[in-house]
C-alpha cells in the first residue's frame, strides 16, 4: 500500500519536474552590477613587501562579495592615482600641440589616469574606482583608501570613502587592512563583507573527526574539539557565540553545546537514547532542536529542547521512519524543515513548529538531504540526486513558497551540506571534486565557486557570525 | 846553616805547643751506633677504617622495585669504593639502587692504615609471567570471548532498508545459538550490536538507518531467546566503512549489523 502511494508520488514529482525544468539552471549574470576599478595599491617603504598579499585579498573580497563586477585590469591608464590631489583636471580642449608627436597629445588630453574620467570612460568603463597606499608609521602598517563615484565626473562630491585603516606591519596586517577597507566598500552598496565570520566544519585532519572553525577566505583555519573521536554535525547560534555538534565522545552519538571563544562544554544534557543527532539552534538561540531515538531507541524523532538538554519534547510522533536534520524558518520561527524517510528514500519536508501540517518540498525523485534556510526565511539550499545514482549528490536551492528549484552544483563529485552565510550572499558547502571531500563557498547562483581547504577531508560546513 | 837548625827547633817547640794544647779540648759525642740487625723500629701507624654500616634495605624487592643501601665507614679513610655500579662514594650515605638481578654489593674503604671491605646483597624476585594459557580442547572448548564474537556473522542489508532479510535471517539464526552460548560461558560481558550503511545515502540520515538496522537485528535476535540486556546497539551510519570504493560489492559489505565485543 505504501508503495503503491511512494509510485504515484514518484509519477507526480516526475510531472512536476517536467514543468520545472526551465527553472532549473543558472540564476544570475554580472549584467547590471556596478563596475569598480581596483589597480594595484603600492607600498611605501617597507610596506611594498606586503603589498601582493593586500591586492589579492582586497580584490578577493570584493569579487567575492559577487555585488560588484571589477574591471579587468589590462584596460587601465598607466597612471594610477594614489591620493586625491594625484588628479588633475586635463585642459578642456588641446588645440595647440605641445608635443611633436599627435599620439602624446591625444593622451595629455584625456589625463591619462589623471582624471575621474580616465577611469570611467573607454576602455575601463568603471563607475567607482578605489584607490590608495600603504605606508608604516610608528611600527603600524597605515592604509589610506578612498572609493570614488565616477558617475560625477569630476572629483567634487566623488568621495564615497576616504579613511585611514591602521594594521600590524606585516603580511597579515596587510591582508586585515585590506579586509576593512573591502568591507567599506561592500558596505557602501548596503552589503556586509564576509569578513569577521566564521565558517564550522569538520576535518579529519588529525586523524580523527573534529569541529574546525575558519575565516570565510580559508585562512585561519583552527581545532575547536580536541575529543579524539567522531565528531561531526556542527550547527551555529544566531548570534555566532555558540556551536551545537553531535560527537560519539561519550560512545553512543550525542549532542554538545560549546561556546565559541573560549572554546568550552556548556554541557547539553542528553536524554537516554542511541542517537542523539543533527542539533540546530532556534531563531532566538535559545533551544534546540534535534533528532533523536528516544524514548524506545528507534531512530529518529524531531525534539526540542532547551539549550541545555533540559525539558525535552517530541516534535513529530511516529517511530516508524526516520527524520533528521531540522531546521527552523530564522524568519518566523514557526515553521521547520527537516529530513525524512516517511515516504520511501529520504526526502525534505516542511511542517509546523508543533508538528501539524507536514508536507513534502522535493519532488520525491531521488534522495535529497541537508535542507538549510537563506536567512530571508523564503528559501532553502539542499542537495538532491535528482538526475544521477544513488549518492550523487549536487547542491539546489528553492522558493519555498513556489516550489521553484534552480540547480547550484553540476555533478563535480558529491556536493551536500550546502549553509548560508549570515547575509545570505554566499553558500558554503562540501565536495569532492577534489577527490577527498573539501570546503567550497559559491555565490548564491553558483558561480565564484572558491576551495577553502586541502589539507585532510573536511566536511559539513556551517557558516555563522 | 845556623838558620836551619834554629828553624827546627822553632818546629819542634811549636809542635809541641800544639800538642799541649790538644789536650785542653771537650771531647767530641759519639756517631749514632749502627743499627743492629734483627729489631723493626715502629712506624708512625693510623689506624684501618672501620665499616660501620653496610646494609641495603629491603634486602628483599621485586625486580623493578628499589633497595636503598646505606654505609657508614669511620677512621681515617681517603676513598669509599661500592662496585656494580655505584662507583666512589662518600664515607657515609645511601643510594637507591635498583638492581635487575640479585646483587652482593661491596663496599671497599681504603685509608692510610688500609682498606676494609664489607658486602650487602640484594635478592631480587621477579613474578613469573603468566603461564601460556591452556590449550583448547577441541570440540566444546569456550574459547575467548573477544575471539567468539568475532566468529558471529555479520547481518546484511538492502539499500536504505532495515528490514531483516532472509541471508540475515539465517545468519542471525546462527548468531542467536551462539550468542546464547557465549554469553553463558562469559557471564559478565555484554555484546555491542553495530548497525552500519553504505556512502550513498546522507551520513545524518544514514545514523538512523544505521541505528534501526542495529535494533532490527537486536529485536530478532531477542525473539530467538536472546537476553536483551546483554545487547547494546550503536549506530555508526557511514562513519566506520569496512571498504570505500564506490561499488555494489562494496557498499553491501557495508550494509551490515555487526557484532563486537561489549566491554
Amino acid at each position: 500500500m505504501n508503495r503503491t502511494i511512494g509510485l504515484i508520488a514518484a509519477a507526480a514529482a516526475a510531472a512536476f519536474l517536467v514543468s520545472a525544468q526551465v527553472n532549473v539552471g543558472t540564476i544570475e549574470k554580472d549584467t547590471g552590477k556596478p563596475v569598480i576599478a581596483i589597480p594595484e595599491f603600492r607600498g611605501s617603504g617597507d610596506a611594498q613587501a606586503w603589498m601582493g598579499a593586500f591586492n589579492s585579498t582586497l580584490q578577493s573580497d570584493i569579487a567575492g562579495s559577487g555585488l560588484l563586477k571589477i574591471a579587468p585590469r589590462t584596460s587601465y591608464p598607466t597612471f594610477v592615482p594614489q591620493q586625491p590631489s594625484d588628479f588633475s583636471q586635463p585642459p578642456a580642449v588641446v588645440e595647440t600641440p605641445r608635443s611633436r608627436r599627435g599620439d602624446e597629445l591625444v593622451q595629455r588630453a584625456n589625463g591619462g589616469g589623471r582624471w575621474v574620467t580616465d577611469w570611467s570612460g573607454s576602455p575601463v568603463n568603471a563607475n567607482f574606482l578605489a584607490f590608495g597606499y600603504t605606508g608604516t608609521s610608528a611600527g603600524a602598517l597605515e592604509l589610506r583608501g578612498w572609493l570614488y563615484d565616477l558617475s560625477k565626473g569630476t572629483t567634487n562630491g566623488a568621495q564615497v570613502i576616504g579613511k585611514v585603516y591602521a594594521g600590524t606591519a606585516d603580511e597579515a596586517g596587510a591582508r586585515q587592512v585590506a579586509h576593512q577597507f573591502a568591507a567599506d566598500i561592500l558596505g557602501a552598496f548596503g552589503a556586509q563583507s564576509l569578513f569577521g565570520t566564521h565558517i564550522y566544519f569538520v576535518s579529519d585532519r588529525t586523524g580523527h573527526k573534529e569541529i574546525w572553525l575558519m575565516d570565510p577566505d580559508g585562512r585561519n583555519q583552527r581545532q575547536l574539539t580536541r575529543f579524539g573521536s567522531i565528531s561531526t554535525q556542527p550547527a551555529v547560534s544566531p548570534d555566532g557565540t555558540r556551536i551545537a555538534f553531535m560527537s560519539y565522545y561519550h560512545t553512543l552519538p550525542g549532542i554538545f553545546v560549546f561556546s565559541v571563544d573560549p572554546p568550552r562544554d556548556l554541557r547539553f544534557y542528553n536524554q537516554r537514547a542511541s542517537v542523539n543527532e543533527t542539533p540546530s539552534f532556534t531563531p532566538d538561540g535559545k533551544q534546540i532542536i534535534y533528532a533523536s531515538s528516544a524514548p524506545n531507541d528507534r531512530c529518529c524523532r524531531i525534539y526540542l529542547s532547551n539549550l541545555d538538554g533540559a525539558g525535552f519534547r517530541p516534535i513529530t510522533s511516529s517511530p516508524n521512519f526516520i527524520d533528521v536534520e531540522p531546521k527552523i524558518n530564522p524568519k518566523t520561527g514557526s515553521t521547520v524543515v527537516f529530513v525524512s524517510g516517511r515516504s520511501g528514500p529520504q526526502q525534505v519536508y516542511m511542517m509546523n513548529i508543533d508538528g501539524t501540517g507536514i508536507e513534502r518540498l522535493t519532488p520525491g525523485e531521488g534522495e535529497a538531504s541537508n535542507p538549510s534556510w537563506n536567512p530571508d526565511g523564503q528559501h532553502i539550499a539542499f542537495s538532491w540526486t535528482r538526475g544521477f545514482a544513488a549518492g550523487n549528490w549536487n547542491v539546489f536551492f528553492m522558493d519555498v513558497a513556489s516550489r521553484e528549484i534552480s540547480q547550484l552544483t553540476h555533478s563535480e563529485g558529491r556536493n551536500e551540506n550546502p549553509a548560508w552565510s549570515p547575509e545570505g550572499t554566499h553558500i558554503v558547502f562540501a565536495s569532492t571534486r577534489t577527490r577527498q571531500s573539501q570546503i567550497f563557498t559559491m555565490l548564491a547562483n553558483g558561480t565564484q565557486v572558491q576551495q577553502l581547504t586541502t589539507q585532510g577531508s573536511n566536511l559539513s560546513p556551517v557558516w555563522g557570525k | 846553616m845556623f838558620v836551619k837548625r834554629n828553624a827546627l827547633v822553632c818546629l819542634a817547640v811549636l809542635l809541641t805547643l800544639f800538642a799541649a794544647g790538644c789536650k785542653k779540648k771537650a771531647p767530641l759525642p759519639p756517631p749514632a751506633p749502627p743499627p743492629q740487625p734483627g729489631v723493626v723500629a715502629p712506624p708512625p701507624t693510623p689506624a684501618p677504617p672501620v665499616v660501620q654500616q653496610f646494609t641495603a634495605e629491603p634486602s628483599n624487592i621485586q625486580r623493578g622495585d628499589s633497595s636503598t643501601l646505606r654505609w657508614q665507614v669511620a677512621g681515617d679513610v681517603t676513598n669509599v669504593v661500592i662496585n656494580s655500579g655505584v662507583g666512589t662514594v662518600q664515607s657515609a650515605g645511601s643510594r637507591q639502587v635498583t638492581p635487575a638481578n640479585s646483587t652482593t654489593y661491596q663496599l671497599t674503604a681504603t685509608g692510610p692504615g688500609g682498606s676494609v671491605t664489607g658486602v650487602t646483597t640484594v635478592t631480587v624476585t621477579s613474578t613469573p609471567p603468566p603461564p601460556p594459557p591452556p590449550p583448547q580442547p577441541t570440540g566444546t572448548g569456550i574459547g575467548t570471548f573477544e575471539g567468539r564474537v568475532n566468529e558471529l556473522q555479520d547481518a546484511y542489508f538492502d539499500y536504505d532498508k532495515s528490514d531483516i532479510r532472509s541471508d540475515a535471517r539465517d545468519a542471525l539464526t546462527r548468531d542467536a545459538a551462539a550468542l546464547k552460548t557465549i554469553l553463558t560461558d562469559f557471564p559478565n560481558t555484554s555484546i555491542v550490536l553495530e548497525g552500519h550503511c553504505d556512502e550513498r545515502g546522507s551520513a545524518e540520515y544514514n545514523l538512523g538507518l544505521g541505528d534501526r538496522r542495529a535494533s532490527a537485528a537486536k529485536d530478532f535476535l531477542m525473539q530467538l531467546g536472546v537476553p536483551s540486556d546483554r545487547i547494546r546497539t550503536i549506530s555508526y551510519g557511514k562513519e566506520r566503512p569496512v571498504c570505500t570504493d564506490s561499488t555494489e560489492e562494496c557498499w553491501q559489505k557495508n550494509r551490515r549489523a555487526h557484532f563486537a565485543p561489549g566491554q
